[in-house]
């Protein structure tokens, strides 16, 4: 029973993700005066893609091809570890938050590898900033992550928002810090404004885009599904952490019901956000993302310090 | 004692703690003026939401009256002057190149586990958990000082000083619950004249040798070199 | 039985050593078999045939080379045998061998932890020997003979070896001069380069300046103990005040850490280790540092016992800077052995991490902590030495196929070396910790151990963990880019050279063996970490008297080095589950035939023709990471600009000329070289050559010393 519910919010979690991107692509049209395509548009994009005859690079070699299966398989894997409607589940003590960051880093090596494999300036530029860009976000993930761990003294994922929902609400100074870290990371890592601009096309502009310039056909599908995945993951981590409130503790229809509206009305406001920050703020330049980063390193910091200055008296 | 077993009022006064720093650190790295000033009226907003707290819970009347103070003071008349100024000369355009940013953000970070160090015996002391945001006033003191060692524009170190007070300020609310209201009136003057007199001054200075970057006082050396 | 077989993987090493010194004694050996015959005639027919034609002048070389490989890889797994055979068996044996000064026997003590250290160097030790013969081969002998490489691997090996026996100072000290001064040798082999003369040079300054420290830390113990018999046994029973200890430990701290190559006292180690021959960097890299490692481990745990976490606090400082700065360091060179080289003091960095830790969490009572960090480093030290020994040796095959070591110069090897690219692939995904091979298992487990901060009581350590281990995680992060860039420049992309183009994969079965086993290794143990960390936590059953928690131990499915409740890890299923998604997408999205691949030429911007200029260098790939850590390095940038036309406005030349140097090399050692100069030059005034003069000297020292007697 448990392993067929970790499987179907596997399920879940990869067939909801191209909605979640739908919804935010609506709220940034709307928010910018543009007639929106429906929600439903990016599964529409994904099955045309996956019904194409891709074509690749006579160059390419057997790692470009192999790189999309890797980073779905890569990004269903991290789906499979956080707890979306209910926790407790197996999948999610077979790898804990370090693992999940783990899962993301290859993902990117991959990505990064194959960007690199055609040999044209595009992949290359594309590579070198991904893999900057995510070298710095990394440590300022793990100090925020850090700071939740150290309260719930746990890296597992199931059992740190069940010590959030134990607790009830207390107004914990780090978790606001912690809070604020991950949303700046977050944003960072799954390329949205002001870090990378998901809808470009320009080279000065394009990190994300600038590696998979390439790909085509199902390939190209599988790695929009896979960042669509992990925008979800990103958001999904967040609000549950945060605000677990409705999440099922056991497996009743009526709670995971609850949990299912719970978890899509903080996403659909998690996501609301988004688009107002990304319509609300340009893109920055490149350079520009270190003073960013280490701003949410900073937070992190800032976050275990009160954590160990304010929270703990010995 | 853990955070659990806390009452909502020391929850809420160690996160407007935490926040008060912060806003420490944001001014520390902040290289353009009028965000400087903005992010101090924050500060003074802050402090003044925690002195309301404060004057509510331990039904305090004349804390109602510092806050108030504080909130006419820091959070709209010395950012208003010194907006004016700023803007007066012409000096929202500039960028102050920050040498050793990161350097300066990890100082600050290590003068904050600093204080907590330094405060230590004092924090393991007492039962009330409040005091344990002793250290993080230490260390907006402490910021503040390495404000005004960071920055070059006298603005930056007017809000400097300022900031240092505010952590004396909040200092004394957690530690003390409030100091005598005739210390608080005075502080409260004492600031006011000062911004005062630091905007005669900076008018002077502009006036007399076109700049108000410290480092360009230098020039005012008599000494022969 | 142990011990046995122990000797005989030394004496097998001395022994292929040895064999090796008789490349050019080919005549007299086939003498010796001609009287041999003639006293003899029954021996079988196979076996004369067999050797005749190995007497012949064509194949003697190559038959001895694999012969002097065959005895040093018996020897490597005679190695790997002791070595696991007193890790099951958990107990201490001790001998005594009775060479040396007639009072001062050799002392031997073979344990659990030396038991690992052994199984180390005999896993890589045997990869290298299978993958020797194949690199050796083409070896020009008139100008680079193999009987010294021959000979001084052997004794290399055997120095190593015997280290890790040693229980006694002196023949520690004896053990470790063999390694360091046979491995200079083995540095200054391709000679002909003043570079690299230089280079072995400064390594054996380096090295005697360390061995120095460590003896100097054995003498301070060797004090505090009951009589001056320098044995271990001697010095784990002597009580130091605090002070000295402290004293003991940073020598001992210097020694080792000089061997280990911590930063800033690391300059030696991307000068040495590329220019010797690629299976001896493997060796060095891969094995050597981790000696050194096991004389600090040794040193501090066993000998010096009662330790303080001021200790540890300086040893997690200086792993957390050595981590960060090593992998920066490494992500600017293009020279692809140094680069691997620098990521050794990446990797040594992350060993000192997981030993700080453990030092600071033992020394404030916490030990099921402290054993975790301390379980921790020493799988690092294990995975540490099969991914660099696997990916040096996949540089040697690269150098091998291409003649090149720049890696601007390289490209699309990918479809030329398939097999090395893959292995080398296996290599650089362990380095950068990825899941689920075996780099990524350890540094989980150092970040366990660093979660655990919490428990401390001093807040200053509580908030210094968590920063170390955000450095831990920008070395991790920055060392996956610096393998993207390695990996993307060398394999992908077009080829930068006529060498790389036309390179071939490499010949024979023993090279890609060699790389196979260890590439095999890492993943085995990134799966199934379970087995491993059961004989860890012998080890530091044996050397702490603490073990980890029961359940941590007991399933080979999950690792939870605390307890379930705080972290667990289950390779095996994510490996599974990782097949399971990627296969059944590939299946599922292949199935239709109509939608087989189509080859066209990529995009091009409309400007025809890609050429392999326009591919991003790796200098053009670290150059965000270099503006933003600009502070780090000393960097000399250079960009001419020619221009002609009206105005100038036609630019016919770009020079572009980029120096990025080590910053420790400029900060660190001038000061230090002037200091010795001046006093040199003070000392020096003494020797003014006059004969009476130094009479008088005499003279003076003589009255001094009588009266300091009186």
């Amino acid at each position: 029973m448990n392993w067929l519910m970790a499987i179907v919010q596997t399920g879940l979690f990869v067939i909801l993700a191209p909605l979640l991107t739908g919804w935010i692509k609506w709220c940034k049209c709307r928010l910018q005066n543009r007639r929106a395509p429906s929600l439903l548009q990016p599964y529409r994009d994904l099955w045309k893609l996956t019904h194409k005859q891709p074509v690749v690079a006579e160059q390419a070699s057997w790692l470009f091809i192999i790189t999309p299966y890797v980073i779905f398989s890569a990004m269903i894997l991290a789906a499979s570890t956080v707890p979306l409607i209910a926790v407790d589940l197996p999948t999610s003590a077979s790898a804990d938050v370090i693992v999940l960051v783990g899962f993301f880093a290859l993902a990117r090596f991959f990505q990064a590898l194959a960007g690199l494999d055609i040999g044209t300036a595009f992949g290359g530029m594309g590579s070198s900033r991904e893999m900057t860009i995510s070298s710095l976000a990394e440590p300022a993930m793990l100090m925020a992550v850090f700071t939740l761990t150290m309260a719930a003294s746990t890296t597992n994922l199931s059992f740190a928002i069940g010590f959030v929902l134990d607790q009830g609400i207390v107004l914990r100074p780090s978790f606001v810090f912690a809070l604020f870290a991950l949303i700046l990371i977050a944003i960072a890592e799954t390329g949205r404004i002001p870090v990378d601009n998901p809808a470009t096309h320009l080279e000065l502009t394009m990190i994300h885009e600038a590696m998979i310039l390439e790909y085509s056909g199902r390939h190209l599908a599988l790695i929009e599904w896979a960042s669509e995945v992990k925008l979800m993951l990103y958001g999904v981590l967040i609000a549950n952490i945060f605000f677990p409130w409705g999440i099922a503790q056991q497996f009743t229809w009526s709670a995971l019901g609850d949990a299912l509206l719970s978890i899509v009305a903080k996403l659909m406001l998690l996501a609301l956000f988004l688009a107002l920050s990304e319509t609300l703020f340009a893109k920055m330049r490149l350079f520009r993302v270190q003073e960013y980063l280490s701003f949410a390193y900073l937070l992190g910091l800032l976050g275990l310090l009160s954590h160990i200055i304010l929270e703990v008296s010995r | 004692m853990e955070i659990l077993q806390l009452d909502f009022y020391t929850q809420a006064v160690l996160s407007l703690a935490a926040l008060i720093g912060l806003t420490s650190f944001l001014m520390l790295g902040q290289g353009r003026l009028l965000r400087l000033v903005f992010v101090f009226a924050l500060q003074g907003l802050l402090l003044t939401l925690a002195t309301g707290l404060a004057a509510y819970t331990l039904d305090n009347q004349h804390l109602y009256i510092s806050a108030a103070l504080t909130l006419a003071l820091k959070v709209i008349f010395i950012p208003w002057l010194l907006r004016r100024h700023v803007l007066r000369m012409n000096m929202h355009r500039d960028v102050e190149a920050l040498h050793n940013k990161t350097a300066v953000m990890l100082g600050g970070a290590s003068l904050m586990i600093f204080s907590y160090y330094v405060l230590l015996p004092v924090i393991s002391n007492t039962t009330t958990m409040m005091v344990n945001a002793l250290a993080v006033s230490l260390s907006v003191v402490l910021l503040g000082m390495l404000l005004m060692i960071s920055h070059r524009q006298a603005i930056a170190h007017v809000v400097g000083f300022m900031s240092i007070e505010n952590g004396l300020f909040f200092a004394a609310i957690v530690s003390t619950r409030g100091m005598p209201m005739v210390v608080e009136l005075g502080i409260a003057f004492d600031v006011l004249v000062a911004a005062v007199l630091f905007g005669i001054f900076f008018m002077h200075i502009s006036k007399s040798i076109d700049t108000l970057d410290v480092d360009m006082l230098n020039r005012l050396n008599e000494v022969d070199r | 039985m142990i011990l046995a077989l122990a000797y005989s993987a030394v004496m097998l090493s001395f022994l292929s050593g040895l064999l090796a010194l008789s490349m050019r004694q080919r005549k007299m050996l086939s003498r010796l078999w001609q009287y041999i015959l003639g006293k003899y005639p029954n021996v079988p027919q196979a076996w004369r045939q067999n050797l005749n034609d190995s007497l012949t002048e064509q194949l003697y070389p190559m038959r001895l080379q694999q012969l002097v490989f065959l005895l040093l890889g018996i020897s490597g797994l005679l190695a790997l045998l002791a070595g696991l055979s007193v890790l099951l068996a958990q107990n201490s044996i001790t001998d005594q061998i009775n060479i040396g000064l007639p009072w001062l026997h050799w002392h031997v003590r073979f344990d659990g932890l030396s038991g690992l250290f052994f199984a180390i160097i005999g896993i890589a030790v045997i990869a290298v020997s299978l993958y020797g013969p194949g690199y050796v081969k083409n070896n020009d002998e008139q100008q680079h003979p193999f009987a010294v490489l021959g000979l001084f691997s052997g004794l290399f090996v055997a120095g190593m070896l015997l280290v890790l026996l040693a229980d006694d100072a002196f023949f520690f000290m004896i053990a470790w001069e063999l390694m360091s001064v046979t491995s200079y040798f083995l540095v200054a082999f391709q000679h002909e380069h003043s570079a690299n003369r230089r280079a072995a040079f400064l390594y054996l300054i380096m090295a005697e300046v360390g061995a120095i420290a460590i003896i100097l830390g054995f003498g301070v113990l060797a004090g505090y103990s009951e009589d001056f018999s320098f044995t271990f046994t001697a010095m784990r029973a002597a009580q130091l005040s605090p002070t000295w200890a402290t004293i003991a430990f940073l020598l001992a701290l210097l020694g080792f850490g000089m061997k280990a190559g911590l930063v800033p006292i690391h300059v030696w180690l991307p000068e040495a280790h590329p220019v010797a021959p690629s299976h001896i960097s493997a060796l060095m890299s891969g094995v050597m540092l981790k000696v050194a490692v096991y004389g600090l481990i040794r040193f501090t745990y066993d000998l010096l016992g009662d330790v303080q976490w001021q200790w540890g606090l300086v040893v997690l400082v200086v792993g957390a800077v050595s981590s960060v700065l090593g992998v920066l360091y490494a992500l600017m060179q293009h020279n692809l052995k140094r680069l691997l080289a620098y990521h050794s003091v990446e990797n040594i960095g992350i060993i000192f991490i997981g030993l700080g830790l453990s030092l600071i969490f033992i020394s404030n009572g916490h030990e099921h902590i402290g054993v975790v960090a301390l379980i921790a480093a020493l799988f690092h030290t294990l995975n540490h030495a099969l991914f660099k020994s696997l990916l040096f040796l996949g540089a040697g095959s690269i150098l091998q196929q291409t003649h090149e070591t720049d890696i601007e110069h390289m490209g699309g090897l990918i479809r030329n070396m398939p097999k090395t690219s893959v292995l080398f692939l296996i290599g650089c995904m362990a380095i950068s910790a990825l899941p689920p091979l075996n780099g990524f298992v350890s540094e989980w487990l150092t970040f366990q151990a660093a979660l655990q901060a919490d428990v401390l009581e001093s807040g200053v350590l509580r908030s210094l963990i968590p920063v170390s281990a955000a450095a831990l995680t920008l070395a991790a992060a920055l060392a996956a880019a610096c393998f993207v860039k390695v990996y993307g420049t060398i394999f992908l992309g077009l080829p930068r050279s006529r060498h790389c183009a036309k390179a071939q994969e490499v010949e024979g079965k023993g090279m890609p063996a060699g790389m196979g086993l260890l590439a095999g290794l890492c993943f085995i143990l990134g799966i199934f970490p379970g087995f491993v960390i059961h004989l860890l936590n012998n080890v530091s059953g044996q050397l702490l008297g603490k073990t980890l928690s029961n359940d941590a131990v007991a399933g080979w499915i999950w690792l939870a080095p605390v307890s379930m409740h705080q972290a667990s890890y289950a390779a095996p299923f994510v490996l599974l589950a990782i097949v399971l998604a990627g296969g059944v997408s590939f299946w599922y999205l292949r199935r239709d035939p109509a939608m087989a691949l189509r080859h066209a030429e990529p995009w091009d911007c409309g400007f025809g023709g890609l050429t392999p200029r326009m591919q991003y260098t790796s200098t053009a790939f670290s150059m965000p990471i270099r503006r933003i850590f600009a502070k780090v390095w000393h960097i000399e940038e250079k960009i001419d600009i020619e221009k002609q036309g009206a105005m100038d406005q036609q630019v016919t030349d770009i020079h572009y000329q980029l120096h990025v140097d080590d910053v420790s090399w400029l900060r660190i050692y001038p000061p230090i070289e002037r200091t010795v100069n001046r006093t040199a030059r003070v000392v020096g005034r003494i020797q003014t050559g006059n004969i009476r003069v130094y009479l008088a000297d005499s003279f003076a020292t003589l009255i001094f010393l009588l009266w300091v007697i009186s």
